[in-house]
C-alpha cells in the first residue's frame, strides 16, 4: 500500500463497480466490478473481487438507499458477471496490504455488512441476496449478511468460505460467526463447509442452511420477485418519497486540520492526538418532521453524524499513528437539546428513524476505533444528549471543576446533560447502552445517572453521578490533560488497542462483539503469522502453483 | 495573604506569589506540616529560641542567615539554584536535547516514584531523631541536631514543592502522605526500611549523619544530573545544605574518637568504659553497621529500574558530566561482586544494569575520607588502632550479599562463625547499654557530656560558650 489518502466520499454517478437501479419498492444492486478500477496498483479486481474502494461505493449505496429512498423497502443485491456472483476480498491485494490497512478493511467492511443488517432489522429496507453464480468467501459472506439468500440451481453455483483451504485466514467478514449465530448451521456442517474449497450447491446449500431457497436459472427471477413482493408489504418504510439528498460533504483540508461545517479536527503529530471539535447548531433547527425532510443533509443532526463518520474513517485509515482522539464540543447545549428533541418527538417518522439509527452505527464506529479517546468538558462546551455520548464512549473524560479562573470574565462552569436519548436510542454493539454498560452489573448506580436526566450536571455533580473520570480544577487542568495524553503517547499501541477493545465491551456477547472481538482478534493473529503471510505462506503462494510450506506446530 | 505575607513567611525563589497552584495546594499541605513538626518533630524545647541558619535566598548572601527562631516559626523556604541558561540532557537516549521544564507524561510514574522516595527519608530521619533532643552532649550539639532537623523539614518542603508543582492531583495526594507514612509505624512505615529505625543515641547520631546522610548525598547527586531541570536545580540546593548534615556527623565521629584518645592517655588504659567514654572498637562496631544498613540503600548491585532512568535521563551518574565516556553505555559492560555459596565472586554486566554499583563505589570512596583523619588523630596519639570501612558485603540485607554472611575483612563465613563473632563485628547488648548510659542532656552553656571532646570552633564564628539554644 502506498501513502496515498483514501477517500470515502463518494456518490452513485461516480460508482466504478456497482449499478443501482431503483423500481418503486425494490431497489437492485447489480455488482460489476471494474478489474481494472482497484484502489492500488498491483492486483486487478477480476471475478468480482473486492477491495476497499469497491466497499467504499457499497457503503455510500447501503446509506442513499436508506436516506434517499424512503420508499425502497426491499433491496436485492446480486452479480452483474456470468456465473460469478463474487469471489470475495482480493487476494493480490490482501497480500500487498499492510497489516493496518488489512485490520482496518476488515473492520470498515464488516461494519457495512453490519449497517446492512441494520436496515433490514431497524429500517424495515430488508436485504435479499440472489446469488445468481458463485458467492466465494467474502462473496458469500455478503450474502450472509442479507436477511434472505437465494441461491440459483445452475448445477455449478456454489456458496463456499475457501479461506482455510485456499489461503490460511479465515472468511473475515463474519462468515464463521453468521453461519452458526444467524443462520444457525449445525456446527459439524459449517466445519465441513469451511474447509471445502468447493463449497456447497443446490439443495444442499438449502438443506444444510446455508442459503434460503434455490431456484433454476429460469425461474430465478420469479423467485426474486416473489419474495421481493413478500417482503415489501410487511415493511412500514413509505409507499413514496421525497427522500433527502445526502449532498457532499462540506470540507476543507488545511495542513493538518480539516474543517467541516459542524466540527473540525486537528492533528498534533508530535502529541499523536487528534482533536474533534463539534460545534452545536448556531441557527435555528428544524422542528417537525416536514420541516427536518426540507433541510435534509443540512439539518445539523444529520450533517453532525455523518461529518463524525467521515472523519473518523479518515483517520482510521489515513492517520493511523495518530493514537489518540480527544473530542471537544462548543456552544450552546440547549441548541443541542431542542435540535435533539424532533427525534426523540416523532421516533416513527422514517427520516428520524435514520438519523437516530445513524447516529448509533457512528458511534458504534468510534466504540469501535482501535484509538484511545479521550474527551475533555470545559465550559462553553454542550455536551448533551447525543454529544453527551461522546463522554460516555471515551476511555477517559476530564471536566473542569468550575472555570478559568484567571480570565477577566470567566465563562459559566462547565455541564453535561443526559437526555432520553442516552438511555438507548444508541446501542453498542454489546446490545446495550453505553450507560448501561458503563455501570454494568451496578444497577443502583445506573438508576443514580439515569435519574440525571434533564439535569445540568456541574463538574462535581457528574463526578458524583460517575459520568466522568476526573474533574481537576482550572489550576490542575492543563497539566492534567497534558500528562495523560502524554502518557498515553508513551504506551505501546496494540496493548492499549487490546485493553481499550476489552474494557469497552463489558456484558453480554452478542454477534456483533463476537464478529469485532473473537473472529477479528484470531484473524488479526492469523495475519500476523508466518503460515498465512510469511514468504512461505499461503497468502505469498496463492496462485504460484507451489504449495505453501506450514510450519506444522499448533500454538 | 498579600504577595508580601507569602514571600515572607514562604521565602522562595519560585515565584510563589504568582503561582495560584503552589498557594492553593500549599495552603492545604503547609498546616498539615505544622502538625506533623508538632507531633513528630523534636520532643522537647519547642518554643526555645535556637541559633539557626534559615536561607532565605540562593545568593551568596542569602542562603546562610543565622538567628534565634523557634523551631516551628522556621521559615521553611522553596529554594532552587539559579538555572543553568541553555541547560542541555547530559546522558541517557535523550542526550543532548534541552532539559525538560515540565515532566514528560511518559515519565510521570518514574520521575514521581524518585521524587517520593527520596522526600519519604526527610521527614523520616526527623522522626527518627525526636527524642534526642532530651539526651544532647551540649547546646552547641542540640543546635545541630535542630539545624539538621530543620533542614530535613525544608528538603521535604523540597520535594513537596515539585510535587505539588509539577504533578497535579496525584502529587499532592502523594505531598500528604509523606506526612501519613511514619518512622517505625508498623502499619504505615516509611518507605525504605532503614528510615524505620529509631536513633538511639548521640553516638548513633554522629554515625547517621555520617554514614546515611552521605547516601542522601549520592543520591541528591545523581538526582541533580536529571534532565528534569527543577528536580535537578532542587537538589543542588540540598546539597548545600546536606554538607552541614555530613559535618556534624564527621566531627561528631572524630570528637568521640578524639576524647576516648584523650581518656586512653589519661588513664593508661584501652578501655575507658569505666572512665565514661567509649572504646574504639565499640565505635568500629558501630561504625561496622551505620556504614552497612547505608549500604543497603543503594539498592541491588544491579537494577533494571537504575537502568532504565539513566537511559530516560531521569537520574544520573555523581558527577555525570566529569565523567570520561559516552554518557549513553548502551554496549558498556562491568564487574559487580557477586556472592555464592562458594564465596565473593563477580560476574559481568552492562554498566547500566549496574548504576547503583557504580554509585555505591564513589560512596565507598568518599565514606573513606572520614575514617582517615580520624584514623590520623589516632595515630597522632600514638594509638595501634585503625577504624577501617567493613567489606561492602558484611551484615548486608539487599543485595547479592543478602542471605550470605560476609565478615568485616570480607570472608564468607558459616552460620555458627557469624553467630560466634557478631558481637565483637556489631553492637552488642552490652555495648549499646553502655552508650545509653552515657546519654545525659548538658544544657550549660559552653558544657561537655564526658564522652565527647568540644569542637575546635563555634557556629558562624560565635565562641562555644555561646547560647546556641536558649532554654
Ligand atoms: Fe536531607
Ligand atoms: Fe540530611
Amino acid at each position: 500500500m502506498s501513502d496515498l489518502e483514501i477517500e470515502f466520499e463518494t456518490s452513485p454517478e461516480q460508482y466504478r463497480h456497482w449499478v443501482v437501479e431503483i423500481d418503486r419498492e425494490r431497489a437492485t444492486l447489480t455488482m460489476n466490478v471494474d478489474p481494472t478500477a482497484g484502489l492500488r496498483d498491483g492486483y486487478e479486481l477480476k471475478t468480482n473481487s473486492y477491495d476497499l474502494g469497491v466497499d467504499i461505493e457499497l457503503y455510500d449505496a447501503v446509506q442513499r438507499l436508506r436516506f434517499e429512498h424512503p420508499e425502497v423497502k426491499v433491496v436485492v443485491v446480486t452479480g452483474g458477471l456470468d456465473k460469478i456472483f463474487c469471489a470475495g476480498a482480493n487476494i493480490g491485494m490482501l497480500a500487498g496490504a499492510t497489516h493496518e490497512h488489512k485490520v482496518n478493511f476488515c473492520k470498515f467492511t464488516n461494519e457495512t455488512r453490519n449497517s446492512i443488517e441494520d436496515a433490514t432489522a431497524h429500517s424495515s429496507q430488508v436485504w435479499i441476496a440472489a446469488v445468481n453464480g458463485t458467492a466465494a468467501g467474502g462473496g458469500y459472506e455478503l450474502a450472509l449478511a442479507c436477511d434472505e439468500i437465494l441461491l440459483v440451481d445452475d448445477r455449478a453455483s456454489s456458496v463456499s468460505l475457501p479461506e482455510i483451504p485456499l489461503l490460511a485466514v479465515l472468511p473475515g467478514t463474519g462468515g464463521l460467526t453468521r453461519v452458526v449465530e444467524k443462520r444457525h448451521v449445525r456446527r459439524d456442517l459449517a466445519d465441513a463447509f469451511a474447509t471445502r474449497t468447493e463449497g456447497v450447491r443446490g439443495r444442499q446449500a438449502v438443506d444444510w442452511g446455508l442459503v434460503d431457497q434455490t431456484a433454476p436459472l429460469s425461474s430465478f427471477g420469479n423467485l426474486i420477485d416473489e419474495r421481493v413482493a413478500a417482503r415489501a408489504v410487511e415493511s412500514d418504510r413509505p409507499d413514496l418519497g421525497p427522500g433527502i439528498r445526502l449532498v457532499p460533504l462540506d470540507r476543507t483540508v488545511d495542513g493538518d486540520s480539516v474543517e467541516y461545517s459542524a466540527m473540525s479536527v486537528s492533528i498534533d503529530r508530535r502529541a499523536g492526538t487528534a482533536t474533534f471539535t463539534i460545534a452545536a447548531p448556531d441557527a435555528p433547527q428544524p422542528a417537525t418532521p416536514d420541516e427536518l425532510i426540507e433541510a435534509g443533509a443540512g439539518a445539523w443532526v444529520l450533517r453532525c453524524a455523518r461529518e463524525l463518520d467521515a472523519a473518523v474513517l479518515h483517520l482510521r485509515f489515513n492517520e493511523t499513528a495518530i493514537g489518540t482522539w480527544v473530542f471537544r464540543t462548543e456552544g450552546d447545549a440547549d441548541a443541542v437539546a431542542v435540535a435533539e428533541q424532533l427525534l426523540a418527538d416523532h421516533p416513527d417518522h422514517w427520516l428520524v428513524r435514520e438519523i437516530r439509527l445513524y447516529w448509533a452505527r457512528t458511534l458504534k464506529r468510534l466504540d469501535l476505533s482501535a484509538r484511545s479517546l479521550m474527551t475533555l468538558i470545559e465550559p462553553g462546551s454542550c455536551f448533551a444528549g447525543v454529544l453527551a455520548e461522546l463522554v460516555l464512549a471515551a476511555d477517559r473524560s476530564f471536566m473542569l471543576d468550575g472555570t478559568w479562573e484567571d480570565l477577566d470574565d470567566p465563562p459559566e462552569p462547565a455541564t453535561i446533560r443526559l437526555t432520553g436519548a442516552n438511555l438507548g436510542w444508541f446501542a453498542m454493539s454489546n446490545g446495550l447502552s453505553r450507560l448501561q454498560t458503563r455501570f454494568w452489573g451496578r444497577p443502583a448506580a445506573l438508576a443514580a445517572a439515569e435519574a440525571t436526566v434533564g439535569t445540568e450536571l456541574e463538574a462535581r455533580e457528574a463526578a458524583g453521578a460517575e459520568l466522568v473520570t476526573f474533574a481537576p480544577d482550572d489550576i490542575d487542568w492543563d497539566d492534567e490533560v497534558r500528562i495523560a495524553l502524554e502518557e498515553r503517547n508513551s504506551f505501546s499501541p496494540d496493548a492499549l488497542t487490546a485493553m481499550e477493545a476489552n474494557y469497552r465491551f463489558v456484558g453480554p456477547e452478542t454477534m456483533e462483539t463476537k464478529i469485532f472481538s473473537r473472529l477479528s482478534a484470531w484473524q488479526n493473529w492469523i495475519f500476523q503469522r508466518p503460515n498465512a503471510v510469511g514468504p512461505n505462506g499461503a497468502l505469498q503462494r496463492f496462485g504460484t502453483g507451489s504449495r505453501p510450506d506450514f510450519d506444522t506446530r499448533r500454538v | 495573604m498579600t504577595i508580601v505575607d507569602i514571600n515572607a513567611k514562604i521565602p522562595n525563589n519560585v515565584d510563589l506569589a504568582d503561582d495560584r497552584r503552589l498557594q492553593r495546594a500549599l495552603e492545604g499541605w503547609q498546616p498539615k506540616f505544622i502538625r506533623w513538626w508538632e507531633e513528630l518533630g523534636p520532643v522537647a524545647f519547642k518554643r526555645s529560641p535556637v541559633f539557626l541558619r534559615t536561607a532565605i535566598d540562593v545568593g551568596r548572601e542569602g542562603w546562610a542567615n543565622f538567628d534565634h527562631v523557634e523551631m516551628p516559626d522556621y521559615r521553611w523556604g522553596i529554594f532552587l539554584a539559579e538555572p543553568e541558561p541553555d541547560r542541555r540532557i547530559a546522558f541517557g537516549d535523550h542526550q543532548g536535547d534541552d532539559a525538560w521544564q515540565e515532566i514528560p507524561g511518559e515519565y510521570r510514574a518514574d520521575l514521581q516514584r524518585l521524587i517520593v522516595v527520596q522526600g519519604d527519608t526527610e521527614p523520616a530521619s526527623v522522626e527518627q531523631q525526636q527524642k534526642l533532643c532530651l539526651t544532647a552532649p551540649s547546646l552547641y550539639d542540640m543546635r545541630n541536631l535542630f539545624q539538621v532537623n530543620v533542614e530535613e523539614g525544608r528538603h521535604l518542603w523540597a520535594m513537596v514543592y515539585l510535587l505539588h508543582r509539577y504533578f497535579g492531583r496525584a502529587g499532592r495526594d502523594e505531598a500528604d502522605e509523606m506526612l501519613e507514612r511514619h518512622s517505625g509505624d508498623t502499619d504505615n512505615p516509611r518507605i525504605l526500611g532503614a528510615f524505620n529505625e529509631e536513633t538511639p543515641d548521640w553516638l548513633s547520631f554522629y554515625m547517621f549523619t555520617y554514614f546515611t546522610d552521605r547516601d542522601g548525598k549520592y543520591q541528591l547527586a545523581s538526582l541533580r544530573e536529571s534532565a528534569f531541570d527543577p528536580l535537578s536545580r532542587t537538589c543542588d540546593f540540598m546539597l548545600k545544605e546536606e554538607a552541614h548534615h555530613m559535618f556534624v556527623g564527621a566531627s561528631g565521629v572524630g570528637r568521640v574518637v578524639q576524647r576516648t584518645l584523650e581518656l586512653m592517655h589519661e588513664h593508661d588504659t584501652d578501655d575507658v568504659h569505666p572512665h565514661g567514654g567509649l572504646n574504639l572498637d565499640l565505635i568500629q562496631r558501630y561504625l561496622n553497621f551505620h556504614y552497612a544498613v547505608s549500604l543497603d540503600l543503594f539498592g541491588a548491585e544491579t537494577s533494571t529500574n537504575a537502568a532504565n532512568y539513566f537511559a530516560a535521563g531521569l537520574k544520573g551518574r555523581f558527577q555525570e558530566e566529569r565523567r570520561d565516556d559516552d554518557h549513553v553505555l548502551r554496549d558498556a559492560t562491568r564487574l559487580v561482586p557477586e556472592a555464592t555459596d562458594d564465596g565473593i565472586g563477580v560476574r559481568e554486566v552492562p554498566q547500566l544494569a549496574a548504576l547503583n554499583e557504580t554509585l555505591r563505589e564513589d560512596y565507598t570512596e568518599d565514606c573513606g575520607k572520614g575514617l582517615d583523619r580520624w584514623n590520623r588523630s589516632i595515630a597522632e596519639a600514638g594509638v595501634d588502632f585503625e577504624l577501617r570501612l567493613p567489606h561492602f558485603g558484611f551484615n548486608r540485607n539487599v543485595g547479592t550479599f543478602a542471605g550470605h554472611h560476609v565478615s568485616p575483612d570480607g570472608r564468607m563465613v558459616s552460620d555458627a562463625q557469624w553467630h560466634a563473632n557478631a558481637s565483637d563485628w556489631l553492637p552488642s547488648d552490652d555495648d549499646k547499654a553502655h552508650v545509653k548510659s552515657l546519654q545525659v542532656a548538658v544544657t550549660e552553656p559552653g558544657k561537655m557530656a564526658g564522652w565527647v571532646a568540644p569542637p575546635a570552633t563555634g557556629i558562624n564564628r560565635k565562641p562555644l560558650e555561646f547560647e546556641y539554644v536558649r532554654l
